[in-house]
């Protein structure tokens, strides 16, 4: 496996707080402002980034990611482009782990190996693939192992411990717990039943937990940051964007600074819930 | 001759992680996955469930009025001074087509399941109609999604949803057409799984679907073999239907599969011609890519991003199709071919003005290919077409078209 994301979740826990893992549309709404989020993200505290994939049909998101697909694909977004912003961002930052997130038929299409050979050099350690569950593990999540890719999966509130260990039999990096069932974008859920869902799931594996969906701001990074090793945030900051951007979707001249300002808060979030000793 | 090597059996798929070949699968969110095997597991019992069956075979009888007949079409069979043409009238059933023989099957295992929600997509409202039906006939709750523009387009059949008692609810994303319906309907699902059973209308999404759907829809080509058998004293010569999803299509095939004598046509919607992006020809100008749950053709660019595909007729307005029938093409045991709008609206009006039936305009594109196809072929020939529904619903769409007040 690629070592940033291991060095990572080890510094996190000697230093004792969960991690932020922050996620973006890659070309959203153009390359060039995409980039400038990006290279902007570990400055602001963020410890991982998710670099959204678009794709035409997200059928697992809700409206603030399905319309940051749409602002990015209008803005002539591809595979190769998102792999490209990888590539440029590691020119300036080489310990930051970046994981990949979308669906299954852009890489599909791109062609599995070729895609993992462009993935590995272009720095990146993780992939999420909202639609490939454990059944569908020689399509992509065997390949990527194999050439030292990290494979994050998705567990939910309805993967029961009989489901947990075929879930997690093939997950490296870190495991993805999506603590409610819906789409992206939803309400927080109780504080309390995240808890004992992470508590269940460390039942049955040494990886780091982090937990996403409903993660808005600075207080609910702190209430779900002190249950779990990261907290993941998305629709937020996806809407944080699309706030930003003048009448007809262009970026605006503040884009990366709110951006910036949001993660900010979600990052003194995650400082402020001192893991007690993990284990 | 180099030939593919060919199954012993055509009708064996699909294997045990629901694959027909390379088609097919199980791309599905992790929180629909657990459902997804329920699901499987309470099918496989249903299957063999002699109770079930016969729950199926009752209400096939006296809410459905099965068997349809197969009929002769000595007219057009007359005007087009070939082939011998048959129609299985699915367009008799209640409802109006042939997606009723699914709604029935399904909730029938969404009762079984203890299920108390249902939801649903049509393009068309064919499917939506025949769900919101049995939503009443059994008491639960109905969710339709529609994109707006089939929405405007299908108004009768939005009307008859809402009069069963279902929510039709428009879904403005993307072209507001079949695709965007489906993926609302999984995003309502993936967020109510505990209580909601998805009644898929076409043999496509994530296996057991589309086999469950498959042998739900058999019973269209298990009776038009028996019956053509009865008329004929012989199989056809070829066996055609429309394809959108292709549930009417492989509902009518699979019983023929493995009679190798019976060529096998599915019609494919050309929209305004395959140069463009204004068809829907999944098989004759897509590409193998996953959506909604399959592996199957679609109508996809270079990265991977899917197109929304055009067609006269909202029901075959879907830029995939159901994996069976990919893996049918494949092997090549299926021919599949394009047909335009307007060739299905000329196939329209004739079947209206010969025999007095008003086709669907989906089934539309099937006729057009027997049009087609009629005149080359010997008189002591049999073409036996699905007439899967018919066309109340779209009177408006061709009036319009063809400049009549209405």
């Amino acid at each position: 496996m690629t070592a940033r994301m291991d060095n990572r979740f080890a510094a996190l826990k000697a230093e004792g707080r969960p991690a932020l893992i922050t996620y973006f549309m890659g070309g959203d709404p153009d390359f060039e402002t995409s980039l400038n989020i990006m290279k902007a993200l570990p400055g602001a505290g963020a410890d991982v980034i998710e670099l959204g994939m678009p794709f035409s049909d997200p059928m697992a998101d809700g409206p603030a990611i399905q319309m940051a697909g749409q602002r990015a694909l209008k803005g002539g977004q591809t595979l190769s482009k998102t792999l490209e912003l990888a590539r440029k961002f590691r020119e300036g930052d080489n310990e930051t782990p970046i994981v990949m997130m979308g669906y299954y038929n852009p890489i599909y299409v791109y062609g599995v190996d070729k895609f993992l050979d462009d993935a590995i050099s272009a720095g990146i350690d993780g992939l999420i693939v909202v639609d490939l569950p454990p059944e569908m593990d020689d399509e992509l999540c065997i390949p990527a192992l194999a050439k030292g890719i990290n494979f994050i999966r998705l567990a939910t509130p309805t993967t029961d411990d009989k489901r947990l260990p075929a879930v997690l039999k093939n997950t490296s990096g870190f495991v993805y717990y999506v603590s409610m069932n819906g789409i992206t974008g939803s309400a927080l859920p109780d504080p309390s039943l995240v808890s004992g869902a992470v508590k269940r799931i460390k039942g049955h594996t040494k990886l780091p937990v982090c937990v996403g969906f409903g993660v808005k701001t600075a207080d609910h990074a702190k209430a779900i940051g002190a249950a779990a090793d990261g907290v993941v945030v998305g629709s937020a900051i996806v809407a944080q964007i699309a706030g930003s951007l003048t009448k007809d979707g262009a970026a605006g001249p503040d884009t990366v600074a709110a951006v910036s300002t949001l993660v900010r808060g979600l990052a003194t979030g995650v400082r402020a819930a001192r893991l007690v000793a993990a284990e | 001759m180099n030939q593919t090597p060919q199954p012993n059996s055509f009708r064996s798929g699909p294997d045990e992680d629901g694959r027909f070949g390379i088609f097919g699968g199980r791309f599905v969110a992790e929180t629909l996955m657990p459902l997804i095997l329920d699901l499987q597991g309470e099918w496989e019992k249903a299957k063999t469930d002699p109770a079930f069956q016969k729950e199926l075979a009752d209400l096939g009888a006296h809410y459905i009025g099965r068997p349809s007949p197969l009929y002769f079409a000595e007219r057009l069979t007359e005007h087009l001074g070939g082939a011998k043409i048959y129609f299985k009238r699915e367009e008799l059933n209640h409802t109006g087509s042939h997606k009723i023989n699914n709604c029935i099957g399904q909730i029938l295992l969404a009762k079984r399941m203890g299920k108390t929600r249902i939801i649903a997509e049509t393009g068309a409202g064919q499917h939506g109609v025949a769900s919101a039906t049995v939503a009443a006939r059994f008491g639960f709750p109905c969710v339709v999604y529609m994109g707006a523009t089939d929405v405007e387009r299908q108004a009768p059949n939005v009307f008859r949803m809402k009069l069963l008692g279902a929510e039709v609810k428009p879904v403005t994303a993307g072209n507001g057409t079949l695709k965007d319906a489906m993926n609302e309907a999984l995003r309502d699902w993936v967020t109510n799984v505990d209580d909601t059973y998805y009644l898929i209308g076409t043999a496509a999404g994530p296996h057991p679907y589309p086999e469950m759907v498959r042998d739900f829809q058999s019973v269209i080509g298990v009776e038009a073999r028996e019956q053509i058998l009865e008329a004929e004293g012989r199989l056809p010569d070829v066996v055609i239907a429309a394809v959108g999803g292709g549930s009417n299509a492989i509902g009518i095939f699979h019983p023929f599969l493995d009679d190798q004598e019976v060529k096998i046509v599915g019609v494919e919607a050309g929209g305004r011609g395959l140069q463009g992006e204004e068809h829907c020809a999944s098989i004759t100008a897509g590409t193998p890519g996953v959506l909604h749950g399959n592996r199957t053709y679609l109508l996809q660019n270079e990265d991977g991003q899917i197109l929304e595909g055009h067609s006269i007729s909202a029901g075959l307005d879907y830029p995939g199709i159901g994996p069976e029938h990919s893996w049918l093409h494949s092997i090549g045991r299926v021919e599949y071919v394009p047909i335009m709008d307007q060739e299905a609206l000329d196939a329209f009006q004739l079947l209206t003005r010969l025999e007095g039936i008003i086709p669907a305009l989906e089934p539309s594109h099937a006729l057009a290919e027997v049009i087609k196809r009629a005149p080359k072929m010997g008189k002591e020939e049999i073409i036996l077409m699905n007439l899967s529904g018919r066309g109340d619903k779209d009177i408006f769409t061709v009036g319009k078209i063809l400049g009549m007040e209405l």
